[in-house]
């Protein structure tokens, strides 16, 4: 019996990954109780979970990305959590995973996923990017309020969230593209001064095909994105707070967290 | 045993423009076509079905990549039309991280028998290239044969890369253990340092003495353990022996200046007397540990904040990306040493001209590009990958780095007041965890002792290692977790000397016996006495108590982090070492720690002679030129193509880090990390560094670097009262008189910084015999090098103060006097000259100035504030308005300043120190000025809407007028350039 009444959020430990502190406290910041797992104990049955409202699988280097960003980690879930993780997301809970996290469901075939929502071959991918060296940066978004992210409900912007990875160029074929603008499940893209899709470097920061920043499942439960919330989740960390300390009362980054708790409270 | 080879190729191969540029810039070389490919050889119960597997579900993207795998022994090409293929791997050995990870994802996958995994690159090159010139590319741009092998071959030749695959995979042959007796009771003193240089042990003719009167009362010959051991506790990099050495000092004439410093004729250990006693004399309520721990320690409200800065000089130079790479993974250790959370790191960085000619470069050194970007590359690596924000630094160009760079790592750390343990009882488990022991870096500590020579690359290759990041992320891991269970007494890491230093330190007042045999090696063949000093990286050493083991190993076990008890804690003050019982060391803790004989050392200053001292030039057009090529220079310029590539925002705590301004590519006085996720209480660090006043008189570097460090940290509201300081000396052989002199007199500088401000030193590190001698036997000193690291409490994170203009109208003053002081500027440095007039700080005028200052920052009386260092007045001017849209318009009439300093070029760009430009609202102005009381401050000009510097000189006539969008565009022209 849990005492507590805040939705339990897991926060996805695993070797190399290290972001896992800052996600958490943006997910206790947005009303959540979050709970730094790591895999192992998932694994060993130690953890399950089932007994979780939503996974966030945090940013860093898992096993250090040495096989491609968040590829052993995706191999690690596909062989260990392939069962509970397939049910999770059926169940339609929430998903969430930020810049590695992001690499590892598109890795492991949950995005962009199938209309169905069960397992698939990988069908995209983030590759090195296009200036060929890891990149940390303020960058400027919009969300498509028409898409089915739950994450990004109500949150049309722009707003700045940063980016800090190497490997973050979303690559697809060209009927993979089509059908993921069809479907809306281009949640997030990197937009320029004017509030249009990126297209050049710096606005668009790695070479994203379309200027996707982050995608979504067909269901709208599993949401990757490259650029950092949990490093924008309060007000001081944004660039600007320094010069406009009235104006920035909140960080950007917190809405995709609040709009994930407001989904598994409802 | 079968061997098959993987290789994954891009689907459309891409030209590595990089390599391709270059080969022509670097060797002239016209390459048609350059790409990589992956190749991964995979050893073990392998088949055809097991390496496709592996292939597809481990090694290929499938939307990126196409692979192929073989049996080595029937190998096609996979580029028949390419003209060269060059393979490179690591040395068997060497750390191969992406070998390892092959290795789990086939555990995970469930594929078993799977014996080795090696990773190489191959390089396919088209063009017209002789052999010759192949082999220089290989060389000198892709490889690193300290360690890496390489393999140029013709690509359909799969003989020769069948034997070479073969080689690479190998496995080494066990080999019996074996401890050798030193026949030394006998040798004359001769024999005695042919044993010392022999064994690479940097040990002087009286401390091999020691050690023979030593083993002639103990009846028996020392064991080449004991050797070692005695080698790497007594090295400079352990003992620090000449900051312990007595010393003499005297001047060779007699001081001519009246503000020459109080140096006293013999000292009694540089450390004890000038860094030690100022800070026991200064003891601030919050100053937790000092010079005792790994890192100095302070208290932040209920939590310990822990610091220290590293460097790792000679590894960097003979392989750049390693090197860096474990200096920043040894510092973090170091931190987490003191049970620290590693939450911010700094680097400072020192190499050779850019773009110094390969023609004029020395033998046997690596080109100073090739080192900055490995470099930075390794920097990159072990930062980002610990998830620690790299969040402030600096980088300097100079010819005096070219053969000897300078790699400065810093590492900030946290805990909670009470976690810091050191409290070993004997019976504790002396418990290893974290990376496997092997062969690298034995003699990393004694190297470093060493100058390096055009033959150092071929003698200590061993000490060079590449970093297995990851492996340190696990170990920081559990040890927070342990920490914070409370389940050990102690810990420190296995840096210099391995388990030789750390197990001898942490058991010096108990005794300890450790079994070497149970430690986890990476493979067969090790002698005793090798993995007894091994370097080998991400390991660190615990003290668990029987009541905790089997939770501690339980905690390692469940995040796959190899722990292994080697032995227990005595209470008999002796260092016992037996490997399968056999013993390998036995030596009294006593003479270890305290059988070393303290040097007597002789230090004779040479007072610089009078030097030319250019005329400044006034000149509006000379100023204006002056100015841009300062802002351009690479020392000022911006550092964000370097600063992008590190990850400063990672824990989210930045609030502050290396660039600022409305766009994020301005530059910034100090970053600034908010201590908890949930809290107000922040830190700044800041970072004082300049060689060019050391060239001049290292006594006044010291007290420049430290008023710099301050500077930087108190302009972006850190609380002076509460700010410690860090010291790091790089100098050449300190066994000559005149490099020790001036060692002697940065050590009293910081002395008397400490002592006037009140602001105390709580770490530091010396790395000396930075010398390179050529081929010619000429010797070669770096340039003296003090680098002072600040630490700073900001109180209230809503209280930081930007560098960025803020508003039009606003009241510009400048804060301190404006002094002749072009000595060693970079105004000086463009002209090639270095000038007399050493900046000089007043340092009871400049306590006055931070103290007033912070008061009236923390009353919100200051809008903006950004502190004047390299370039002067004009650069920091400049540098407050890259961040805004607005501008600047100065009057250098109405500065304070002396009556020689009455020259536009001297108060736009002399480098006197204690200064500041602030930005004030006008109805602020009178409290301001009230609360400034003391200190020399001017109203000098006022916040302009059009992005403009606009200065007035001291005669009336204007003298800049330069559009802000000018200025910025040559402080950025590295972004250009990169």
């Amino acid at each position: 019996m849990h005492v507590q009444n805040k939705p339990r959020i897991l926060v996805l430990r695993a070797a190399g990954i290290n972001c896992d502190e800052e996600t958490a406290a943006a997910c206790e910041l947005a009303g959540g109780n979050a709970e730094r797992v790591h895999i192992n104990r998932l694994a060993s049955g130690a953890a399950r979970l089932d007994d979780y409202a939503a996974l966030v699988i945090p940013g860093g280097f898992s096993y250090g990305d040495h096989l491609g960003a968040g590829k052993l980690l995706a191999v690690d879930l596909l062989y260990r959590l392939r069962e509970s993780l397939a049910a999770f997301v059926a169940d339609g809970r929430p998903v969430l995973g930020i810049c590695n996290g992001f690499q590892v469901l598109v890795k492991a075939g949950l995005l962009p996923g199938t209309a169905t929502g069960e397992t698939v071959q990988q069908s995209a991918t983030l590759a090195g990017n296009a200036n060929r060296h890891y990149e940390c940066r303020w960058t400027q978004l919009m969300a498509d309020p028409r898409s089915p992210c739950l994450f990004t409900s109500g949150m049309e912007g722009p707003f700045a969230l940063p980016v800090g990875h190497g490997e973050g160029r979303f690559v697809a074929d060209e009927a993979t593209i089509t059908r993921l603008t069809a479907e809306r499940q281009v949640a997030l893209r990197y937009v320029d001064a004017a509030g249009q899709p990126a297209t050049t470097y710096p606005h668009n920061p790695n070479g994203s095909v379309a200027a996707i920043a982050g995608i979504c499942n067909a269901q709208g439960n599993v949401f990757g994105l490259m650029p950092h919330p949990d490093r924008a989740y309060l007000p001081q960390l944004h660039p600007d707070w320094l010069q406009n300390r009235q104006q920035r009362q909140a960080g950007d980054g917190m809405a995709i967290f609040r709009n994930m708790l407001a989904y598994v409270t409802a | 045993m079968s061997v098959y080879l993987v290789a994954v190729r891009p689907a459309q191969p891409t030209d590595d423009y990089d390599l391709i540029t270059a080969a022509h810039e670097v060797l002239g070389l016209a390459l048609e076509t350059a790409y990589e490919e992956r190749r991964y050889l995979l050893a073990g119960a392998v088949d055809d079905q097991v390496s496709a597997r592996l292939a597809r579900e481990l090694l290929v993207d499938p939307v990126l990549d196409t692979a192929a795998t073989f049996p080595i022994d029937a190998m096609t090409p996979t580029d028949a039309a390419a003209t060269w293929a060059i393979d490179v791997a690591y040395r068997p050995g060497v750390t191969d991280n992406e070998g390892e990870s092959v290795r789990v994802g086939a555990d995970r996958a469930g594929i078993r028998g799977l014996v080795a995994v090696r990773t190489l690159r191959r390089v396919y090159l088209r063009g017209p290239l002789p052999y010759d010139a192949v082999e220089a590319l290989a060389y000198q741009l892709l490889a690193n044969d300290l360690v890496e092998a390489t393999l140029i071959s013709l690509p359909d030749d799969t003989t020769a890369s069948a034997s070479f695959y073969a080689k690479l995979i190998e496995l080494p042959a066990p080999q019996p253990a074996r401890i050798a007796a030193v026949a030394l009771r006998d040798a004359d003193d001769a024999r005695l340092m042919q044993i010392s240089r022999d064994g690479v042990l940097a040990l002087d003719l009286q401390e091999m003495r020691a050690i023979r009167a030593y083993f002639r009362t103990a009846g028996r010959e020392p064991t080449d353990g004991e050797l070692e051991t005695l080698a790497q506790t007594w090295s400079e990099h352990c003992s620090h022996k000449t900051f312990k050495a007595r010393i003499h000092y005297r001047s060779a004439s007699p001081p001519i200046a009246d503000d020459e410093p109080n140096i006293p004729p013999t000292i009694d250990g540089l450390l004890k007397t000038l860094l030690i006693e100022p800070t026991r004399a200064i003891n601030p309520p919050w100053l937790m540990s000092a010079f005792v721990d790994n890192a100095g320690i302070v208290a932040v409200g209920d939590d310990a904040v822990s610091f220290k800065v590293e460097t790792h000089n000679h590894p960097s130079a003979l392989e750049p990306f390693g090197g860096a790479n474990t200096g920043v993974g040894g510092v973090v250790r170091d931190v987490l040493g003191v049970s620290g959370q590693p939450i911010a790191n700094l680097d400072v960085l020192c190499f050779g001209p850019q773009e110094l000619p390969y023609s004029e470069l020395p033998t046997g050194v690596l080109h100073p590009r090739r080192i900055a970007e490995g470099v930075v590359a390794g920097v990159r690596d072990y930062g980002n990958k610990l998830g620690i924000p790299t969040v402030a630094g600096a980088v300097l160009y100079d010819e005096g780095y070219i053969r000897n760079p300078l790699v400065f790592c810093g590492t900030v750390g946290l805990s909670r007041r009470d976690q810091h343990l050191t409290g070993i009882v004997p019976g504790d488990h002396v418990v290893v965890i974290g990376g496997r022991t092997g062969r690298d870096g034995i003699h990393g500590a004694t190297f470093s002792s060493e100058e390096l020579t055009h033959q150092t690359a071929e003698r200590v290759g061993a000490a060079v290692q590449i970093g297995d990041p990851i492996t340190e992320k696990r170990v920081i891991d559990v040890v927070l977790q342990a920490r914070d269970q409370r389940l050990y007494h102690a810990l420190t890491d296995c840096g210099a000397g391995g388990f030789s230093s750390a197990v001898g330190e942490m058991g010096e007042r108990t005794g300890v016996h450790v079994e070497l045999a149970d430690v986890p090696v990476k493979y067969a063949g090790l002698q005793p006495w090798e993995i007894w000093v091994s370097e080998a990286q991400e390991r660190m050493v615990l003290a668990v108590p029987p009541t905790t083991l089997a939770a501690f190993l339980e905690l390692c076990a469940a995040e796959e982090v190899i722990a292994t008890v080697i032995g227990a804690f005595t209470d008999d003050r002796q260092l016992r070492v037996t490997y399968a019982g056999q013993v390998l060391v036995d030596l009294e803790m006593a003479f270890l720690h305290d059988g070393r004989p303290e040097r007597e050392m002789e230090a004779v200053w040479l007072p610089p002679a009078q030097r030319f001292e250019p005329e400044p030039d006034p000149d509006p057009l000379a100023l204006r030129a002056a100015l841009h090529a300062l802002l351009a220079h690479p020392n000022i310029a911006s550092k964000e193509p370097i600063v992008r590539t590190y990850d400063h925002l990672v824990q989210g705590r930045t609030v502050q880090g290396p660039l600022g301004g409305a766009e994020g590519d301005a530059p910034t006085n100090a970053a600034v990390i908010q201590v908890r996720h949930t809290g107000t209480a922040a830190l700044a660090t800041g970072c004082g560094i300049n060689p060019r006043y050391g060239l001049i008189d290292p006594y006044w570097m010291a007290l420049a670097c430290c008023d710099e460090a301050l500077r930087n940290i108190v302009a972006v509201g850190a609380d002076p009262y509460k700010t410690s300081l860090l010291d790091n000396f790089c100098w050449g052989d300190p066994r000559e008189p005149d490099r020790l002199a001036g060692l002697v007199r940065a050590a009293v500088g910081c002395r008397d910084v400490a002592k006037t401000w009140s602001t105390p030193f709580i770490s530091g590190k010396d790395s000396l015999n930075n010398e390179y001698r050529d081929e010619q036997g000429q010797r070669v000193p770096i340039p003296p090098t003090l680098l002072i690291s600040a630490l700073g409490v900001v109180p209230n994170v809503g209280q930081v103060v930007t560098n960025t203009l803020q508003a039009e109208g606003n009241l510009l003053y400048l804060v301190g006097r404006t002094r002749n002081e072009l000595g060693g500027s970079h105004y000086l440095l463009l002209q090639g000259e270095l000038g007399a007039n050493v900046p000089k700080v007043d340092l009871i005028q400049a306590r006055r100035t931070f103290r007033a200052l912070h008061s009236v920052m923390q009353a919100g009386l200051i809008q903006a504030c950004h502190d004047l260092a390299e370039g002067g007045l004009a650069v920091a001017a400049a540098e407050m308005g890259f961040g805004s849209n607005l501008g600047l318009d100065l009057d250098l009439a109405s500065a304070i300043k002396d009556d020689d300093s009455a020259n536009d070029a001297v108060m736009l760009f002399s480098e006197t120190p204690s200064r500041f430009l602030v930005e004030v609202r006008p109805h602020d102005s009178a409290a301001f000025g009230m609360r400034m009381e003391g200190v020399e401050v001017a109203l000098i000009g006022f916040v302009t809407a059009e992005p403009v510097l606009r200065v007035d000189g001291v005669h009336g006539s204007e003298v800049v007028r330069e559009p802000l969008a000018a200025l910025k565009a040559a402080w950025q022209t590295p972004l250009r350039e990169a």
